[in-house]
């Protein structure tokens, strides 16, 4: 049976690859046509290749069972590729270079003088109602000045095609090794595409990560010792953790592998003796880190990390405290932060956002909760927020009680139309919701991923990405932009 | 490489050796009830005292049945020390460190594992126990043998055999303890024919009755065979092998002082005996003893390289059959990394 893109029903979303039912966006009507001479079955001997090749690589992620245990899940991938041309790209990756200088300069800010809360840009009572704020980070100077050396934004597209920021991702975003693997399998199912269309490399992501992390060490002379801090097998990111780590040639610790001396050094203990750690590529929350500082009953973390941390004996990736630029009130305020810091528009706009703290946003949006997405300020991952077209009425009235208890806790966005990809659905091609998730590192230089990880959610009409409640992935190509051949 | 690293692979290693063992002397023991008189059988009992499990076992079993004995040495996982936890325990601890074990090492003892526990009730039966065994053995061989052929022969490497022939040593001297406690009077007889019997038996409880043969040219009896057991230098279960492979290994690793300094001295007295001149209380005595300093050897390992056990939670496994294990395993917390 052929493909019949006449048949591809997009319309009333924005498709990242298909512009009307037949035809193609500039840069990729060639693709289309190809997929097209390589036909539905084809196609599905190829996903089902890439699912049998995903198994045999061991890519899983893990969630957690009703009974609690723990088990790990084959990751989810559609081979149909998202395509982003290079001049767009070029722009995006300007845009996120500039937002994640500002939120850097923001939270520096905020440790120490908090300039832009005296100038009256930011609110000092929404930083006093931060949940992500660490009065035990005040004063303190990470190396280089940056708290937030990873960070992960995620990008949607809107029906107009307008690409906007929908969160910071500023504690410990993951998804960057499931980037790099759809890339691996990707290659493997499409070996002609790629030929023909050479997509730009993401391949060196780990060494600019270790060279990331390598420019944070306190002893900057020496080959530093690098080591990524794992909250264990049980965590739902472990495979990346664990990727990471061997990509980068690292150790992969966990916190009992590590104390911290007299010195206030960080030593991990290993069978030659202990050996003194420099930088710690920490996948672990800050209220897990050090059972000195934070949560007493951690037992994931090391005593006196903190300590030595703010010793500069040993640097940490993220600094602790830098999520408290990635609470979703306060993103309602980045637009004004780059502002701030930089006296610059951004490049990338925020999505419209109601901030409930403000009387006429919450009016609004008690309002108007049918047509908004309200999100509470400190989840991820898709938890607790209600999609309003998506919800019953029960539901809005629980969620207007929230909000009305605590209106700070709370910012509504109108529900956008996110673009679609064409994506294998039994044995059709159908348009599929996406987002992308590119990863910005910082140090002593920026640098952007090449794309990033498009999250796509698999069943018809839902807009939740997230792996862990059914959402898929796909390799995303960034095209040198083409004349139409 | 990380003490837990290390720690991981030492116990991956011996719990999988203990689950072959464990097969081995459940198969041998079935063996050789068949070859004796009902009268002078010492039925199922000796095993769970090779074990030394025999509180936890009385706690749940009316009698020494041969049907409870094989339970709960097989498939009861209240008994840490049975072949169904001791693959489950070696599959956590080979969980952590995948990325360090040959992939389809890992997969093999996944395996191994899911088998153990799915064909149980086949282990079970008189007619399917067989079967079930020698496949179980038959994996942990396989496991040994990929191992030895792909992973790195590095430090992880030498904790892979120093797990392995303690446990090896540990059970080959229990084996020979209680084995040779329940046998026959000395001074009798007629009984004579059974003896041979029940020494073939200890014999092939370690796979060692065809290279006796090879080695000995004598026949079946005790002194050659405890002998052969404790310190022929070439047979791959006896103590004296165990002994040596350890300090090879040992040798290799930095900080090796007092580790080797016990190896030693378990060595000069292992060398030093003389089977024959020791009756069955002496020979008891010396065993027992023996044992204390294998534990001691596991106390100086885990001391030197391993990561230290939390003040809240004392180690109390100084004797090396730990038939539980001090891994604190990664705590289950769903909330440090979400996004």
């Amino acid at each position: 049976m052929s493909i019949d893109w006449n048949d591809y029903a997009c319309e009333g979303f924005y498709d990242e690859l298909v512009e009307a039912p037949g035809r193609g966006r500039d840069c990729v009507d060639g693709l289309l046509q190809d997929l097209e001479d390589l036909g539905h079955d084809e196609l599905v001997a190829r996903q089902e290749a890439a699912d049998v090749a995903i198994k045999e690589m061991g890519i899983t992620f893990t969630v957690y069972s009703e009974e609690g245990g723990a088990i790990d899940r084959t990751w989810p991938f559609d081979i149909i590729p998202r395509i982003i041309p290079q001049s767009e790209w070029t722009r995006v990756e300007a845009g996120l270079r500039q937002r994640v200088q500002a939120l850097n300069l923001f939270i520096d800010d905020l440790y120490h003088d908090q300039h832009i809360i005296a100038d009256g840009v930011f609110p000092a009572d929404v930083l006093a109602k931060s949940v992500n704020f660490r009065p035990q980070c005040v004063g303190v100077d990470p190396p280089l000045g940056i708290w937030a050396h990873i960070c992960g934004s995620d990008l949607v597209r809107d029906g107009d095609g307008t690409l906007y920021v929908l969160e910071d991702n500023l504690r410990v975003p993951s998804g960057v090794s499931y980037m790099l693997e759809n890339r691996l399998v990707a290659k493997r199912v499409f070996p002609e595409l790629f030929e023909h269309y050479a997509p730009l490399p993401v391949d060196d992501y780990p060494s600019q990560l270790f060279d990331t992390l390598a420019a944070l060490s306190p002893r900057p002379a020496d080959y530093p010792e690098v080591v990524v801090l794992t909250p264990g097998i049980y965590n739902s990111a472990y495979f990346e953790h664990a990727y990471l780590a061997q990509q980068m040639g690292c150790e992969l610790v966990e916190g009992r592998d590590l104390f911290v001396d007299d010195d206030d050094c960080v030593y991990m203990r290993t069978v030659d003796g202990a050996a003194r750690v420099d930088v710690i590529y920490r996948r672990v929350d800050d209220l897990f880190l050090d059972p000195e500082a934070f949560r007493p009953d951690s037992a994931l973390g090391v005593p006196g990390l903190l300590r030595a941390w703010k010793a500069g004996k040993v640097a940490l990736a993220n600094a602790p405290g830098a999520g408290v630029a990635d609470d979703k009130v306060v993103y309602a305020f980045v637009p004004e932060i780059i502002r701030y810091y930089l006296d610059a528009d951004p490049i990338i706009p925020n999505v419209p956002t109601y901030r409930c703290m403000d009387p006429e946003s919450l009016a609004y949006t008690l309002e108007h909760m049918e047509e908004l997405v309200v999100k509470p300020a400190n989840e991820s991952g898709g938890y607790g927020m209600l999609v309003g077209p998506a919800s019953t009425k029960a539901e809005r009235e629980r969620f207007a009680e929230l909000i009305k208890k605590d209106p700070r806790n709370y910012i509504a966005q109108p529900a956008l139309k996110l673009s679609t990809v064409p994506t294998i659905i039994g044995r059709k091609l159908e348009p599929r919701h996406v987002d992308l998730r590119p990863f910005i590192l910082s140090a002593d230089r920026q640098q952007v991923t090449m794309g990033g990880l498009t999250r796509v959610a698999m069943r018809k009409g839902s807009l939740v990405v997230n792996s862990s409640q059914g959402g898929g992935s796909k390799d995303t190509w960034i095209l040198p932009d083409c004349t139409k051949d | 490489m990380l003490s837990r690293v290390a720690e991981n692979i030492y116990w991956l290693s011996r719990y999988v050796e203990r689950a072959e063992n464990t097969a081995r002397i459940v198969s041998v023991n079935a063996n050789l009830l068949l070859d004796l008189p009902r009268g002078i059988a010492p039925g199922w009992r000796p095993l769970i005292d090779i074990t030394g499990a025999n509180a936890l076992f009385e706690e749940h079993y009316k009698d020494y049945g041969e049907r409870q004995v094989v339970r709960f040495l097989i498939g009861d996982e209240r008994n840490t020390g049975s072949i169904l936890s001791a693959l489950g325990a070696a599959r956590e601890n080979c969980r952590t460190i995948r990325d360090f074990v040959p992939r389809e090492s890992w997969e093999l003892l996944n395996e191994l594992y899911l088998h153990a526990r799915d064909d149980l009730s086949k282990g079970l039966t008189k007619g399917g126990r067989h079967v079930y065994l020698k496949s179980l053995i038959q994996g942990v061989q396989t496991m040994a043998g990929m191992l030895s052929g792909t992973m790195l022969h590095d430090q992880g490497y030498d904790f892979l055999h120093l797990g392995r022939f303690i446990e090896r040593a540990d059970m080959t001297t229990r084996l020979i303890d209680v084995r040779s406690a329940n046998l026959l009077p000395e001074e009798t007889t007629e009984l004579r024919p059974f003896e041979t019997i029940q020494w073939i038996s200890v014999l092939k409880s370690l796979t060692g009755y065809q290279a006796y043969r090879r080695s000995e040219q004598v026949r079946v009896q005790r002194d050659p065979v405890l002998r052969f057991l404790l310190q022929h230098p070439a047979f791959p279960r006896s103590v004296g092998y165990c002994l040596e492979s350890l300090r090879k290994s040992l040798e290799k690793l930095p900080r090796n002082e007092s580790t080797l300094r016990v190896t030693g001295r378990l060595k000069r007295t292992l060398e030093g005996v003389a089977p024959e001149r020791l009756d069955q209380r002496q020979l008891h005595a010396f065993l027992d003893e023996f044992q204390i300093g294998i534990g001691e050897l596991h106390g100086e390992i885990a001391r030197t390289w391993f990561p230290p056990v939390p003040e809240s939670e004392p180690q109390s496994h100084a004797q090396s059959q730990s038939q539980s294990q001090v891994q604190t395993t990664a705590k289950t917390d769903d909330k440090e990394e979400r996004g």
